[in-house]
């Protein structure tokens, strides 16, 4: 009999044990808890080593509009950093986090397999060639479309059509290059730095570049406002702004 | 009524009450006019017309080549049978990410059989049908081997001595008397088709119409529309309920009935 309660006993500690990964709950103090974007994954997994003398981190990455849904869902991480300042500045409006600030640039590249004969954006709509984006909604798509949309509209669509899947973030666009299932994508400089030479960049001419800035901002609710604060200005000035450099993204403008 | 019996009670009470309850929460935040919403939505319909047609294709190519291996490893024994079985089951526990690596590995156009295979499957539909296959097909396999195996070996003996051959006695003995564990895993693999969603993203992507799944288009209207995301989530339990549900009835276990022994 006692063996029996005790397994129960066991069953439930489990059950109140799941409740404690999903990320709503920051625990005791000293836990700090970041939604970042995928693009940010090499940066703020270093940043956040460092970073932990101050408070026990638990990052999770994942494209920046479904982060910032889950924060509408009820989800309350300490600190949401975003590929774009859309989302930031959309929940701000909602009244979910403080003023959000912008701590990094990125650019907007073309990735290609090393030697691959992909020189252009041009040479994107050639037809046969098969391309990667982001999904509508996430930033690295927003981007992306918005880079499509400066071009001729016959060259867009013809680019469109060799699109062959619509990622829901910018590291599954980076996948689906290194594989070799597509012949290119659009995906940040700072993922090119982080693929450590599997795949390489075309630069996209000046007058097609998208402003890519990302947005941080404290969420309300959060359990440990105070270490989130530290974290995000060293994200401005301190230790994370040098990482940031480091990874191949720019100063904020 | 013993201490234990009560305890098993509410264990179940407790069991019931967690799985059931996000599914009602699905249902209780969306209204029927948003699931015939939904329904209506251009990329939903594709989805669901993408899944029924890939999870279709896999089930079928499971059972095509599941139920004529199962009944081997049911009725024979041999060397290494035990390294076979697991080697079989071991899809079941993989998660699907590594489902996913482990696909694009082998039939990746960078893969083992690249070459033979090319790009034919990554980013088609072809791939998705191929990810749903390698994860459903061991819920199949499994239950049609237990089905079979529980078979009576008189009922199997007889059927020889009468004079019926391997194959006669697989298609009129092992079929109908396994009929009720054979719906069960059946019923099974099409649900856990139906719900995959990691190894297609990995390894088919996520294109509307071509690759993108009901459970791959909730995953990304979950981030730009929360309602439709929802509703799109109800439809899918719906069609999963209805599906598992006449398996069962049309093949004899009742959907309420006993599944496998």
């Amino acid at each position: 009999m006692k063996g029996v309660l005790l397994a129960a006993l066991a069953v439930v500690l489990m059950l109140a044990g799941c409740g404690d990964d999903d990320g709503t709950s920051g625990g005791p103090p000293g836990d700090l808890t970041v939604s970042a974007a995928s693009s940010l994954k090499e940066a703020f997994t270093e940043y956040s080593g460092r970073f932990a003398g101050e408070a026990r981190m638990h990052v999770s990455f994942a494209g920046s509009d479904e982060l910032a849904a889950q924060i509408r869902q009820g989800i309350r991480p300490d600190v949401f950093a975003a590929a774009n300042t859309k989302l930031p500045e959309a929940l701000y409006a909602e009244g979910l986090v403080e003023t959000p600030v912008v701590f990094a640039g990125n650019r907007l590249v073309i990735a290609v397999p090393v030697g691959s004969d992909i020189q252009s954006v041009e040479d994107l709509a050639e037809p046969g060639t098969k391309l990667a984006i982001g999904s509508e909604g996430v930033p690295v798509g927003d981007y992306t479309r918005a880079v499509l949309d400066r071009l001729d509209p016959s060259t867009r669509d013809a680019i469109l059509k060799n699109v062959r899947t619509e990622e829901p973030d910018v590291k599954g666009v980076v996948g689906k290059v290194s594989q070799g299932a597509v012949d290119a994508g659009f995906v940040y400089v700072s993922d090119i730095v982080a693929a450590e030479g599997d795949i390489t960049r075309i630069d996209l001419p000046a007058e097609l570049e998208p402003d890519v800035a990302y947005g941080i901002a404290i969420v309300k609710g959060g359990k440990n406002p105070e270490a989130a604060r530290k974290f995000v200005d060293g994200l401005l000035t301190g230790e994370g702004a040098r990482i940031l450099h480091d990874a191949g993204f720019a100063k904020p403008r | 009524m013993t201490a234990f019996r009560a305890l098993a009670a509410g264990a179940l009470a407790v069991a019931l009450a967690f799985l059931v309850l996000p599914v009602v929460a699905i249902f209780v935040d969306t209204s029927p006019g948003e699931l015939l919403a939904s329904l209506g939505d251009g990329a939903s319909r594709d989805a669901l017309l993408l899944s029924l047609e890939t999870t279709s294709v896999a089930v079928a190519l499971i059972v095509a080549v599941g139920t004529p291996a199962a009944w081997f490893l049911a009725t024979r024994r041999f060397r290494g049978k035990a390294a076979v079985v697991t080697l079989v089951e071991l899809p079941l526990v993989l998660p699907p990410a590594v489902a996913g690596i482990g696909l694009l590995a082998a039939l990746g156009p960078q893969g083992l059989a690249g070459g033979l295979v090319g790009d034919s499957l990554v980013l088609q539909t072809a791939g998705v049908v191929v990810a749903l296959t390698f994860v459903a097909a061991p819920f199949y396999l499994r239950q049609a081997q237990a089905a079979f195996a529980a078979i009576d070996p008189a009922l199997l003996e007889a059927s020889r001595t009468l004079g019926a051959g391997e194959a006669r006695t697989f298609a009129r003995v092992g079929i109908p008397t396994a009929r009720p564990g054979l719906a069960a895993g059946l019923a099974l693999a099409w649900g856990r088709a139906l719900g995959e969603f990691g190894a297609t993203l990995m390894f088919a992507g996520s294109f509307r119409g071509i690759t993108q799944t009901v459970p791959l288009a909730i995953y990304d209207q979950f981030a730009t529309d929360f309602p439709a995301a929802l509703a799109l989530s109800a439809v899918l339990v719906c069609v999963s309920a209805v599906l598992l549900g006449s398996v069962k009835l049309v093949t004899g276990a009742g959907p309420l009935g006993v599944a496998a022994r």
